[in-house]
């Protein structure tokens, strides 16, 4: 937004930047012999439901369209706490590409519905062989990732995120401001 | 091509900028009447620089001033997650850097927004607005907040004063020249009458001319900052139900601690005063129904059917 729109009070809804989406599988690779972090095969996007029967629509539409593909992926819709929903997707582990497609099919069917500016992040969880969980995060708005690593309700291992971040920094667009690194508490898949 | 529900308010828009004109010209007009009476057009410049550089240090203080005036002090995430987390989400979905957080500890519910720039803001909730609203209200109050902050309407707000603040000095200066200076002939003009007297006359009219439209700019900003708000949680009816919680609590309150508070009121999400005279010339927000029917609109946009 330029600042003459700015200061005539002109500011349009953001719209969602989708395509660096695709960037995760190689990504996921990366991750996997640098780092030993597998994709855990989960993925999320997480999206503001808007108030109306169109959206409710668009919803289910998006839902109904990732069950009526031949490999079907199992799909759950939660809300959390912020009033923020979450559409998950279940596929095997080593299917990265195709989970970034469903996530992607998510994605186009609310931006052709309208309601691209409603995209908030979507996450795909990584698992290593300790256990250890991070998420990596996809803000839409920037078109950034950012490593999430929660280590309990309301903690998270900072030094995990940046070891992330320094394998993946030549891979994909990292979020540079450390305060644009939005914790998602109990976000699912993590 | 993906289709928008956003629907620009162009109406809204050219009275804003007409509104920001006029209060240019007034500066002007400031400025010319006063280097007339002199008849030394330095003099006018000099109004006219020192209005601007008080509105400006005004406006570089704000934010200190502001959290003083409403007694608040900044939070961090560990004493207040909901609220970060809030502004986190919506800070991502705008994509605007995250404004620190600040608490005001009164019963009177409100919320503000302050600061310099997007990079220096501060968003502010008292007490008593975390009480009345519930999560989804609160997200709407502060959506409309962070478009405050977007819009730069600080800047804009007292950058547009500039010429109420230097007409309201002159207004000062002129009854200490019209006092101290009113047995001086030199001062007198070709028609007599005295310099400081024509001063006080400019300088009085471009007060008032400037104190209405300063409200009339702060309503259509207060209305623009609703569109934006209900735009980013894409829940309009949330954001009109706390504007109906808040201003209902507000006429509640007793005066002595709405009085405690006006100085800071234009910089609220409602007017923390409740005046009834001349209430639609010179309140500083619109009115509930108006808010409520913009916000009715966006809501009807967005729920239309996609196809």
């Amino acid at each position: 937004m330029g600042f003459w729109d700015a200061i005539t009070g002109r500011s349009k809804p953001k719209q969602a930047n989708l395509d660096d989406l695709f960037q995760v599988p190689s990504a996921a690779l990366t991750l996997q012999t640098a780092a030993g972090f597998t994709p855990t095969g989960d993925g999320s996007v997480c999206f503001r439901a808007a108030t109306g029967a169109a959206f409710a629509q668009s919803q289910a539409e998006v839902v109904e369209l990732l069950r009526s593909t031949p490999d079907a992926p199992q799909v759950d819709t939660s809300t959390d706490s912020f009033g923020f929903t979450w559409i998950q997707v279940h596929r095997p582990s080593d299917d990265t590409g195709g989970l970034v497609t469903d996530l992607h099919a998510v994605n186009t069917t609310l931006e052709s519905a309208g309601f691209g500016p409603g995209l908030l992040c979507s996450l795909v969880p990584f698992a290593d062989a300790s256990g250890r969980k991070v998420g990596l995060v996809y803000l839409y708005k920037k078109g950034t990732f950012y490593p999430f690593a929660p280590t309990g309700p309301q903690s998270r291992d900072n030094l995990l995120e940046l070891q992330i971040r320094e394998t993946l920094e030549n891979e994909l667009p990292i979020e540079p401001e450390l305060s644009g690194w939005m914790a998602l508490w109990g976000a699912p898949g993590l | 091509m993906a289709r928008s529900r956003f629907l620009p308010d162009r109406g809204l828009t050219a009275r804003m900028t007409t509104v920001m004109f006029l209060l240019g010209l007034l500066l002007v007009v400031l400025v010319v009447g006063v280097g007339l009476a002199f008849r030394n057009p330095g003099i006018g410049l000099l109004v006219a620089v020192g209005g601007i550089g008080f509105a400006v240090y005004q406006w570089s203080q704000s934010d200190k001033i502001a959290m003083k005036a409403m007694r608040a002090r900044e939070v961090s995430p560990q004493e207040a997650p909901e609220l970060h987390g809030m502004i986190d989400r919506l800070c991502a979905l705008a994509d605007m850097p995250k404004p620190k957080v600040g608490i005001a500890d009164t019963s009177v519910p409100n919320a503000f927004a302050t600061g310099r720039s997007p990079d220096r803001a501060v968003v502010c909730v008292t007490t008593g607005i975390l009480g009345l609203l519930t999560a989804e209200e609160m997200e709407g109050v502060l959506a409309h907040e962070l478009s405050h902050v977007a819009h730069r309407d600080v800047l804009v707000m007292t950058v547009a004063s500039s010429a109420g603040i230097a007409a309201g000095a002159l207004t000062q200066g002129a009854q200490y020249g019209a006092f101290f200076g009113g047995g001086n002939r030199r001062d007198n003009n070709n028609n007599g009458l005295p310099v400081w007297l024509i001063v006080l006359v400019v300088s009085l009219v471009v007060y008032a001319v400037s104190f209405v439209l300063l409200r009339v700019l702060s309503r259509y900003r207060e209305l623009a900052a609703d569109r934006a708000g209900a735009y980013l949680t894409m829940r309009p009816d949330a954001l009109g139900s706390a504007l109906q919680k808040i201003t209902g609590g507000i006429n509640q309150i007793p005066q002595k601690d709405l009085r405690s508070v006006s100085a800071a009121s234009a910089l609220c999400i409602a007017p923390a005063i409740s005046g009834q005279s001349l209430k639609t010339l010179t309140s500083t927000h619109p009115s509930l129904e108006q808010r409520l029917e913009q916000l009715a609109k966006i809501q009807t946009e967005l729920g239309r059917p996609t196809s």
